[in-house]
């Protein structure tokens, strides 16, 4: 192992009560608590930080504008590495990648990655919102829902292209449950069928209730550092194997395929190639599942399954406790938790699934992971290999 | 009183809404390439180049892809549930949002023919929509 090798040493994550932050925090106060928690875990102090990653929602217009500055100065941190990269739910990903390579040239020590929400204390998911300027004055006047109603237009899409169905795009929210079951801090832990997600209302065509995550707060935080300096530190250093990174719109018009994720081949492509493996060997992925077709997607554009062959892959329960393609092991957006952007809560549960620290929801002998943030609409997708060794 | 978010123009788009206040579908054409773009950009996303001119299209098109909104985007929509949202492909090449205007939401299919036909919303204003054609 090379000493600059960068490794993550650290994380937490904010215990909510019905999906809600107890106590009615602030973005603030989640971030704090989140970050002195996960520095803590390595046995660190936010003494050392001396990088800073962050992208949110909150505050904007106002304190939330220029979110690295903002926290810096209430954590009273002054950093030499900064970013603020926001792309969307993927952005944590993205800032493992920029952080990895900081880490490996000595531009920073201890880098600190945070996500804070309030959005269901604030009760402020909106589906419309965006303002109908610059490239939006070309969808907002139509009342696209947002995102549910651009995720649908790409499940649409793929039912045509593919012959997809609705059962299909249904067990991917029933496996997921199925993880949640024994996650003790998932939201939703009752069992569901295929059933009953079909017999959920039906929010865009063909997406239902159960197709889409949940509404809730959260926080979370993910340190780093290089394997050198992990030697001395509390906990099991995981290794950032590979990463990779892209985006190609934003508005539904500019999407290149709609039943593809470009982004997310790119990203993953350059994972692969850089970790030297390919998606054989990977034990265990976490997935956004902002929608049960976010998964399907994804799953296709990083090669665990043909183009077109997201539904069977997950039809056949393989990735359900108990198959032998364990995603989203924490019970993910669907079931667990989803406070908006939801990219930092996958590398949270596989660096803990790495460390074995999962109890009745632990893959056994897992060595290597893989999360896959997507951002925007189908917009960005953002990949991170981890291994224990 | 119109209540939807109006779409605000501006110095790259203005062409676009001032024809399609005339009930006119006009969108960049690329004098070096040929191609036709939407949404309107300062450069032609296919070869970059900024010799652009606006051209009036037919206005038919194919469904690419649609959702029935089944839950409205703001209040402001929450009469027209449910309604259909969609991406239509233009004859001319480009895709663009709008909603297919119909009495039957449920019978609308990818690669349904659709025509253009304007709603005027506001002294401004008037969005291109389609119908089924
Ligand atoms: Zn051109």
């Amino acid at each position: 192992m090379a000493d600059r090798d960068p490794v993550i040493v650290g994380v937490a994550d904010t215990p909510l009560e019905n999906g809600l932050v107890p106590g009615g925090l602030s973005p603030l106060q989640i971030t704090a608590f989140a970050a002195k928690a996960a520095v803590e875990e390595a046995g660190l102090s936010l003494d050392d930080v001396d990088g800073l990653l962050t992208a949110g929602m909150w505050g904007n217009p106002g304190a939330g504008a220029l979110p690295g500055l903002t926290l810096s100065e209430y954590l009273n941190i002054c950093p030499r590495f900064t970013d603020s990269t926001n792309i969307g739910g993927s952005a944590f990903e993205a800032h493992v990648a920029h952080a990895a390579m900081a880490i490996e040239k000595g531009y920073c020590e201890v880098a600190l990655i945070t996500y804070a929400s309030t959005q269901r204390s604030d009760a402020s998911r909106n589906l419309g919102g965006r303002p109908a300027a610059l490239t939006f004055q070309f969808e907002t006047p139509y009342g696209m829902p947002t995102p549910a109603g651009g995720y649908a237009m790409a499940a649409m899409r793929h039912m045509h292209d593919f012959g997809t169905t609705a059962e299909q795009l249904a067990t991917i929210a029933v496996n997921t449950r199925g993880w949640a079951m024994r996650n003790p801090a998932a939201m939703y832990r009752a069992p569901l069928t295929v059933d009953e997600v079909l017999a959920s209302p039906m929010i865009c065509d063909p997406l239902r209730k159960l197709d889409c995550c949940l509404v809730t707060d959260g926080g979370g935080a993910v340190v780093m550092t290089s394997a050198q300096n992990a030697r001395r530190l509390n906990k099991p250093a995981v290794y950032v194997r590979g990463y990779g990174e892209s985006h190609t719109h934003w508005t539904m018009g500019a999407m290149p395929e709609l039943s593809r994720l470009v982004a997310a081949e790119r990203a993953g492509e350059a994972a692969f190639a850089m970790a030297g493996i390919g998606p054989d060997s990977i034990d265990l992925a976490e997935i956004y599942d902002s929608f049960t077709i976010t998964v399907l997607l994804t799953l296709e554009a990083l090669g665990f399954c043909k183009p077109g062959e997201g539904g069977a892959f997950s039809e056949k329960g393989r990735t359900a406790p108990g198959g032998d393609f364990p995603i989203n092991t924490n019970g993910g957006g669907l079931s667990y938790a989803h406070p908006g952007m939801y990219g930092i809560f996958l590398l949270i549960e596989a660096v803990r699934q790495l460390r074995g620290e999962c109890g009745a929801r632990q893959v056994a002998g897992v060595k290597t992971a893989l999360c896959h943030g997507t951002g925007g609409t189908l917009s960005s997708g953002a990949t991170t290999i981890l291994a224990n060794s | 009183m119109y209540q939807k978010p109006l779409p605000q123009p501006d110095a790259g788009t203005r062409p676009f809404w001032e024809a399609a206040r005339a009930h006119r579908l006009c969108i960049p054409k690329c004098r070096a390439c040929g191609q036709f773009h939407f949404y309107p950009r300062a450069l032609c996303p296919h070869c970059r180049s900024a010799d652009l001119d606006w051209v009036d299209v037919s206005g038919r098109g194919r469904v690419h892809t649609f959702t029935i909104a089944r839950r409205p985007a703001g209040p402001a929509f929450k009469e027209d549930v449910p309604y259909i949202v969609a991406l239509i492909d233009l004859e001319e090449g480009p895709r663009m949002m709008s909603n297919i205007v119909t009495g039957d939401v449920e019978g609308v299919r990818i690669g349904d023919p659709v025509k253009v036909r304007f709603e005027d919303v506001s002294a401004e204003i008037s969005l291109p929509k389609f119908i089924p054609a």
